[in-house]
């Protein structure tokens, strides 16, 4: 291989008296001194979330306090570390959801695997589960760090609807059963 | 015998593609042989051809020929044949094949038509998917998927129809779902002989229901759920139990009767969750009795055997292989095969009996059959004992001679494989006189009366073969994993066979062929993974004197009725 010999250039006179190099940097040190501070005092301090932002994913209920989840596994099925664990239920015939049939029996999400993909949130037909603002979660054992589906709720709360899309329905078989529309 | 007659065969062109059918073929069976789909819900090969759905709509034309003279027209631009294209389409369910027809499954016109039957269907259709069963094997959900127009026009109320209605003791019926295919319908009159299901009302009223003051609850009644496109009809056992996308199939054979219907397990991390049939068009097409699929509990149930025990109490397998080893040693021996084994079990007992010096019995199940898919003779495998030599006479339902020879002293210990020796007709007293060695699934009296208890696997959590009524045979594999404690038959006595000194038989399904190839007539050239899975018709003129119990069945006339038939003409 050939060599190639780089010249270098001897430094200047005012370069090696370090002076503008010392001002410069001093400038800035007394720059950061006038500015204010930009260090949070974690955990006393907390940062403002983004909008979008994706916390830890949680259930939710409606407004009228229906759980929105019906079980349908999706979920489970989308995401990609396998962190969803979902036993699936019915609604019994003599609860007010009865028309909704479906429901989780237990809802499991492992906060161990869970990548914070949005996967979950983004497949669900219900908008039952979301990633919202919640993105600390610690614990001192393995199975702490499993959310089950109370601690779910208990995480997500209620959320606005959009469509109320099974009050809807049963509306309209209410309608129907009083001779409306068939 | 006579060689069948060919079939008179047809040439159509389909898309383009000339290809020769079967005479009476229809245009969807005909596209399939192309690897061409041609989407139809109310359509089943098995069933006759209702033609409402119109899902299945083809384009077709005929040649052209001169009404005066007959002659073909030839077409100047091609120097072919004209043809004459309908300018309307037409359903392929309902068209059988003519010569010369020609098709065009995928034209313009034919799309539209598609993405119109789509949108009708759906225009009422509720939506359900995320708490429908039938969410993953929907036709509806693939063909709106496939040929659907994608968006809804609809903005007017849906109709409202009855929801979550049972219509016997294991289907549930959501009308809102229902298509109106009448796939139900006609399977409960034409295959299952139990005419309850029928529309009522008119137009968008029409709703699926049973006969008052009846119920579907016949025994064939999961097929109408297997058969309906949609999740109308759904299985109230596997209802909200699990999503079908997670489950694993494995091919099965029905353990209930001697008809050897095909099946399939789903199964999800070790938990079975159903049993569905799998079509063979030489044993149940597409069919499967109710009871054969709630067989699976047996899997799960909480008197499966799964301490190894020695006198009553728990030891290592070892240990009581070894104490076996000796009362097997002692002579006096008497096995008691089954009829629910595998042919790789039946010829390893074989194998026991041989080398104990001990005559191999057979314990007889038998109950009346319905004619359709279960038979009078309700083990699976009889046959195969027949054919590994296990047995060489028909068994009966109780053991008199092996009471007998108890009675009289010749016997000092009996090796049951899964039997229960009390039902078989062996009192407490006699079971008392000798030595058990219980080798098996479940608890019952004979396992309580063990003095050595070897737990075993269910057919569902093993491999092998059973040969059903017909003499073929077929094969089933391991579906889910054996709980702890049990051990796989085939170890359990290739080990016995082991210890009697003889030789060391293989404890692998795949290992033991050869073996069997070599050792038993019948099955000679063939090797496990050779066998097909719609399975394999075996010789059957060694043993056709013997008086076999099954009455006639779907795809089956026992001998005595074929004579009958051979005389009369
Ligand atoms: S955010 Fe992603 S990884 Fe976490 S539960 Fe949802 S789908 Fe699974
Ligand atoms: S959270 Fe949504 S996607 Fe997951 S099971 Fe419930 S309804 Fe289905
Ligand atoms: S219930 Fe199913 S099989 Fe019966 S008519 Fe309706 S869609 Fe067809
Ligand atoms: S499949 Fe041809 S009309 Fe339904």
């Amino acid at each position: 291989m050939a060599t190639i010999t780089v010249e270098r250039k001897p430094l200047s006179f005012l370069e090696r008296t370090y002076i503008p190099n010392i001002v410069a940097g001093l400038t800035t040190t007394f720059k950061r001194m006038i500015k204010p501070t930009e260090t949070l005092q974690y955990p006393e301090q907390r940062p403002a979330i983004p909008l979008g932002y994706r916390g830890v994913p949680t259930l939710v209920n409606d407004p009228h306090g229906r759980e929105k989840c019906v079980s349908c596994q999706l979920c489970e099925f989308v995401c990609p570390p396998k962190a969803i664990r979902i036993t699936p239920g019915e609604i019994a015939d003599d609860e007010p959801n009865a028309h909704v049939e479906k429901r989780p029996k237990a809802f499991e999400i492992d906060m161990l695997r869970c990548i914070y993909c949005g996967l979950c949130q983004e497949v669900c037909p219900e908008e039952a589960i979301f990633l919202q603002n919640q993105y600390s979660m610690t614990g001192f054992t393995r199975a702490e760090m499993v959310n089950d589906k109370d601690r779910l709720y208990e995480l997500g709360g209620t959320l606005p609807d959009q469509h109320y899309k099974w009050d809807k329905k049963k509306s309209a078989a209410e309608a129907a059963s009083h001779g409306g529309h068939h | 015998m006579i060689a069948a007659p060919k079939p008179d065969l047809v040439t159509v062109n389909i898309d383009g593609v000339d290809i020769s059918v079967p005479k009476g073929t229809n245009v969807i069976e005909a596209a399939k042989l192309l690897q061409k789909d041609v989407p139809h819900y109310c359509y089943h090969p098995k069933l006759s051809v209702a033609g409402n759905c119109r899902m299945c709509m083809i384009e077709m034309g005929t040649p052209a020929f001169d009404p005066a003279t007959k002659a073909p027209v030839t077409d100047p631009a091609t120097g072919k044949q004209k043809i004459n294209w309908i300018p309307r389409p037409q359903i392929g369910c309902g068209t059988t094949v003519s010569p010369g027809l020609h098709v065009k499954t995928s034209s313009s016109m034919v799309k539209d038509a598609r993405e119109g039957v789509m949108e009708f269907l759906l225009i009422n259709h509720p939506l359900d998917c995320p708490i429908c069963d039938q969410a993953g094997e929907c036709k509806l959900q693939e063909q709106a998927t496939g040929y659907g127009r994608g968006y809804s026009r609809f903005i007017e109320e849906k109709n409202v129809k009855p929801k979550r209605t049972q219509l016997g003791p294991r289907v549930t019926l959501d009308d809102e779902r229902c298509i109106l295919c009448s796939r139900c319908v006609r399977f409960s009159k034409e295959i299952a002989n139990d005419d309850v299901l029928g529309f009522v009302d008119r137009g968008s009223y029409s709703t699926l229901t049973c006969h008052p003051g009846k119920k579907l609850e016949n025994n064939y009644s999961l097929n109408t759920v297997d058969i309906c496109p949609v999740g109308a009809l759904t299985s109230t056992d596997f209802r909200f139990k699990m999503r079908v996308w997670f489950l694993k199939q494995t091919n099965t054979v029905d353990i209930e009767s001697s008809v050897g219907v095909n099946a399939v397990v789903w199964s999800r991390e070790g938990t079975i969750y159903r049993l569905t049939p799998r079509r063979n068009d030489e044993v149940n097409d597409t069919w499967m009795p109710d009871s054969g699929r709630i067989l699976y509990k047996q899997v799960a149930a909480t008197d499966r055997l799964t301490a190894v025990k020695l006198n009553g109490s728990d030891t290592s397998l070892d240990i009581a292989l070894h104490a076996a080893a000796a009362l097997l040693k002692a002579g006096s021996v008497s096995i008691v095969g089954s009829g629910r084994a595998s042919v790789e079990e039946q010829f390893l007992l074989k194998q026991l009996a041989t080398a104990t010096g001990a005559q191999g019995h057979l314990v007889a199940r038998t109950a009346s059959g319905d004619k359709l898919l279960i038979s009078a003779d309700r083990n699976p495998n009889v046959r195969g004992a027949l054919v590994t030599g296990l047995i060489s006479q028909l068994p009966c339902a109780e053991l008199k001679q092996l009471s007998r020879d108890i009675d009289e002293g010749k016997i000092k210990t009996v090796v049951s494989h899964g039997e229960d020796l009390h039902a078989a007709g062996l009192t407490a007293a006699l079971l008392a006189k000798v030595a058990v060695i219980y080798i098996g699934t479940h608890a019952n009296a004979t396992s309580a009366a063990a003095n050595i208890i070897l737990p075993t696997l269910h057919t569902f959590e093993k491999a092998g073969t059973f040969v059903n009524q017909q003499f073929r045979i077929q094969k089933f594999y391991a579906a889910v994993p054996a709980p702890q404690g049990a051990t796989n038959d085939l170890v359990v006595l290739a080990k016995l066979v082991a210890s009697t000194g003889t030789h060391t038989p293989a404890s692998e399904v795949h290992a033991l062929w050869p073996a069997i190839a070599a050792a038993v007539p019948a099955l000679a050239t063939m090797l496990y993974k050779n066998i097909p899975d719609t399975g394999l018709l075996l010789d059957a003129t060694p043993w056709v004197g013997l008086p076999f119990v099954e009455g006639e069945t779907l795809h089956y006339k026992p001998a005595a009725a074929i004579a009958a038939e051979a005389a009369r003409s």
